[in-house]
Parts: structure tokens; C-alpha cells; sequence
């Protein structure tokens, strides 16, 4: 298939960026978007231009490095899945194609596609662990949690931190990736001596990174690869309120 | 004064415009309520709208409840202006060159400042025309020599372009209450997954309920013509 790309570049952190054109043709439908772009990227360097630079790593949609904004869309135009699980078999012959960085100012872009997620590490630093002696492993049965609880925590640890949520608020709010990991330890026996304040340390390091408020539009739930609750919003906004009304 | 004016930061600052936005929507149930007396045959309307009305006024409680009535609307108004500009800033000056985001939510939840805006010129208008009369102006006697506000209201909505300024009015409030309730709760972490279906439908019923009653009455009286007594 023969596709047109619009793509943005942008030389480095500092320098203005443009949306650039690009033709392909010969492209195969069962290749991933991200092998589209390594195709791309071989006749970039073969012409003896700078490639395209994106994130990525694993290409199995499980470790949320890439994130690309698909035409108008965060991972692209299917619900529910990361941009190396979109397969080009979702266009049509001839389609124009957009591709350009998550944005969002806590979200700068380094190079090209490549932005800056550190903000997301900087949460986590924050709160999202629970601090445990790490001796040998632990027996697995020695805190009985029911299956429904582990469900339900597991749902929200299934963040893989991507961004796509920043992406697609009309806020930049981070509001689902930090009410998953407050969400996730909450619903957890082992997450409760420190409910209180790791909500409060994350909603601080949220604000503190620059990311907006949410308005609760659940955009974010629906371009989610992971499809992770707003309920989980919900949740942190909860723990968060009962550790300010708790406060010693 | 700014300073101290901004929370420490957006889950509180959504906290106070939960609980203000849950406070006008309590509001409007009693107002609805009230109003729903203006359905009344005309003569008996007449009396018991302008008693109704006199009680409101000379009642302590109710004075006490407008003040924090008044008081919710602005912060409402001003934080709702706070909270958007530091969502500007969060956005950043870059945009997407094409943007298909709004595929993905209802778009009054995302045009929540602008409906908002639009509610907050209604009711500049909306107290200009009742309560502002009212309050301080000339409003003639009714026979039991209170106040008639019954008159001031139907003779308003003989008019169609004020009736329509209304119904248009409560639409924009009805989809903004449509995403506010709801979104309250939500904000406020009082949305359980196994109520959060529940809470659905009773924002829903509540958006309804609220909606329809308030375009019910101008309508019903630009219909009816009811005539007050002298």
C-alpha cells in the first residue's frame, strides 16, 4: 500500500519544530506502524538523512515506551491498544497519515516523536511504592488478599505509563496514571501504612510536574492500551481527601 | 491575595468546585420547587407566589443560605477561571496540527467554561429582571399588599423572544449539569464502582427533572396567558 506521512521533526529540545512530508509506497498491511516507520527510517539513511527518532521498546505492548498521536488520536485510531500493536491494515491505500508527539508541557519533547516522561518517574518517586525490608522473597499465602481485590488492584497496576492519558486530556492532566499507581497499593493490605501520605506525596509531585486538573471527560479511560478505570480517579481523589482529613 | 486565594493544588481546588456546584444544584431544587407554584390557576398563583416570595425575603435562615449562595456562584466563577488557565499552561503554547480528540468524550464535558460563561450571562440578566425589581426596585402591590412578583414573571414571559432566551438558557444549564453532577462525585472520590451506575442515573434524572421543570414554566405561562388581578 502506498500511505502519505506528515510527521513532526524537530531537531532538539530548544529548536522549532515542523510537520514534514513523507511518501511510502510498498508498504505491507500486516506490518506495525512502528515497522512502517523503521521502513521509512531505512530510506532516510540509505537518501542520507536523519531518521525519524521515536520511543520504543518492546513491540509487544506491554512496557509503554511508545506513544505516538495518530492522526488526531493517542496510539492512533483503535481503542485500546499502543502504537506498536497498531497494524497498518487500519488504513486505507493512499491515506494520509499525521504523526506527532505526545504533547503536553510537563511531556518536552527531546527530538522528533521522542518527549520527555520523566515527569511520570518523578510521581512514582514521590510515592508510588511501599517501603518493605527486601530480604529473601516472601511466602506468597502470608497475607491472604481475596481474588476480587487482586483483580481489582491489578487492574489499575496493568499501567504501562505511557501517557496516553496526558495526551488525549483537554488538560494535560495526569490524573489516571497517578489515581492507577495511588489506586493500585490502596486496594493492597500492603499498601496501607502508607495510604495517606503517598496520596498526598503524588497529588504534590503531580501538581509540582505541571499537569492540569481533570474535568472528568474519560478520555483518557478510552485511549488507555491498558483501558484503565476513571473510577480509579475517583479512588485517589478519595484516599487523598480521607489522608487531609485524617492529618494529625 | 491571589496567593492566598489558590489551593494548594487541583484535587482541592476541584474539591471547592464540587461542593459549590453541588450546593447551586441543591439550590435549584428548592427554586424549581418554588416556581413550580407559578403553574398554579392565576388568582391562587398570585397569592401564594407572592407570599411565598415575601417569606423568602424576611427569613433569616434563607438570608443566611443566599449569602452562601452568592458566595458559591463566584468562587465557582473564579476558581472555574483559575483551574482553566493552569490547564493552559499545562497543555502548553504547541498543539497537535490535527486533533481528533474530542471522538472520545461528550462535548459538554469538555465545553464545561464555555457553558458556564453562558449560565453566568443568563443569570446576570435572569436577577436583573426578578430579583434586582424586586430587591430594590418599583414592583406594584397585589390586593393582600405584598409585593407582586407573580405579575412581574408572566408579564415577562408574554414575550417570545424572552421565553426562547430561557429555554435556550436551560438547555445550556441542562448539559452543563449533565456533566457537573456526575463529575462531582467523581471529583470529590464519592464514586464507588459498584454505585457509580446508580450515580449515573440519578444525575441523569436529576439533569432531567431540573431541566424540563425550568422550561416548562415560561413556556406553560407564554401559552396560558394568566391574567393576575389588579
Amino acid at each position: 500500500m502506498k500511505i502519505q506521512l506528515k510527521i513532526w521533526r524537530q531537531e532538539n529540545a530548544r529548536a522549532q519544530g515542523r510537520m514534514v512530508d513523507y511518501e511510502l509506497t510498498d508498504i505491507n498491511p500486516e506490518m506495525s506502524f512502528l515497522e512502517m516507520l523503521d521502513v521509512l527510517n531505512e530510506q532516510l539513511i540509505q537518501k542520507g538523512d536523519m531518521p525519524v527518532e521515536f520511543d520504543h521498546d518492546c513491540r509487544e505492548g506491554i512496557c509503554g515506551q511508545c506513544g505516538l498521536f495518530i492522526n488526531g488520536r493517542a496510539h492512533g485510531p483503535q481503542e485500546a491498544t499502543t502504537t506498536c500493536q497498531l497494524h497498518m491494515r487500519h488504513f486505507k491505500d493512499g491515506d494520509t497519515i499525521y504523526v506527532e508527539p505526545f504533547r503536553s508541557r510537563a511531556f518536552p519533547v527531546i527530538k522528533d516523536l521522542r518527549i520527555d516522561r520523566s515527569a511520570f518517574d518523578r510521581i512514582i518517586q514521590a510515592g508510588g511504592y511501599i517501603s518493605t525490608r527486601t530480604g529473601d522473597a516472601p511466602e506468597a499465602n502470608a497475607i491472604p488478599i481475596g481474588h476480587d481485590v487482586a483483580e481489582a488492584a491489578f487492574d489499575a497496576a496493568a499501567c504501562i505509563g505511557c501517557g496516553a492519558c496526558v495526551a488525549t486530556c483537554k488538560n494535560a492532566s495526569a490524573a489516571l496514571f497517578t489515581g492507577a499507581k495511588v489506586s493500585h497499593l490502596a486496594m493492597l493490605p500492603q499498601g496501607q501504612p502508607e495510604a495517606a501520605e503517598r496520596a498526598r506525596k503524588m497529588v504534590a509531585q503531580m501538581e509540582a510536574e505541571g499537569f492540569g486538573h481533570c474535568t472528568n471527560t474519560g478520555a483518557c479511560e478510552v485511549e488507555c492500551p491498558q483501558e484503565i478505570s476513571i473510577r480509579h480517579i475517583a479512588r485517589m481523589n478519595f484516599e487523598y481527601n480521607r489522608a487531609g482529613a485524617l492529618k494529625k | 491575595m491571589f496567593r492566598k486565594l489558590s489551593l494548594p493544588n487541583s484535587l482541592t481546588r476541584k474539591n471547592l468546585m464540587a461542593l459549590t456546584g453541588l450546593f447551586l444544584c441543591f439550590f435549584l431544587v428548592i427554586h424549581l420547587a418554588g416556581n413550580l407554584q407559578l403553574l398554579l390557576p392565576a388568582e391562587r398563583a398570585q397569592l401564594q407566589y407572592n407570599h411565598y416570595s415575601e417569606l423568602l425575603s424576611h427569613n433569616i435562615l434563607i438570608k443566611i443560605v443566599s449569602y452562601v449562595l452568592y458566595a458559591s456562584i463566584i468562587a465557582h466563577t473564579i476558581y472555574a477561571l483559575v483551574l482553566t488557565l493552569r490547564s493552559r499552561a499545562a497543555v502548553g503554547s504547541q498543539g497537535y496540527a490535527y486533533d481528533r480528540r474530542g471522538a472520545v468524550s461528550p462535548w459538554y464535558s469538555r465545553n464545561m467554561g464555555i457553558l458556564g460563561t453562558l449560565i453566568f450571562f443568563f443569570l446576570v440578566v435572569h436577577m436583573a429582571n426578578f430579583w434586582y425589581p424586586y430587591k430594590f426596585g418599583e414592583v406594584p402591590m397585589d390586593m393582600a399588599g405584598r409585593k407582586d412578583l407573580y405579575r412581574v414573571v408572566v408579564i415577562a414571559y408574554r414575550e417570545w423572544w424572552y421565553v426562547a432566551l430561557y429555554v435556550v438558557s436551560m438547555l445550556v444549564l441542562g448539559f452543563h449539569l449533565l456533566h457537573g453532577f456526575y463529575s462531582a462525585f467523581q471529583s470529590l472520590g464519592l464514586y464507588h464502582t459498584k454505585y457509580g451506575r446508580w450515580m449515573n442515573w440519578a444525575g441523569r434524572a436529576y439533569t432531567l427533572v431540573i431541566t424540563a421543570g425550568f422550561i416548562l414554566i415560561p413556556i406553560w405561562v407564554f401559552f396560558t396567558k394568566p391574567t393576575p388581578l389588579p
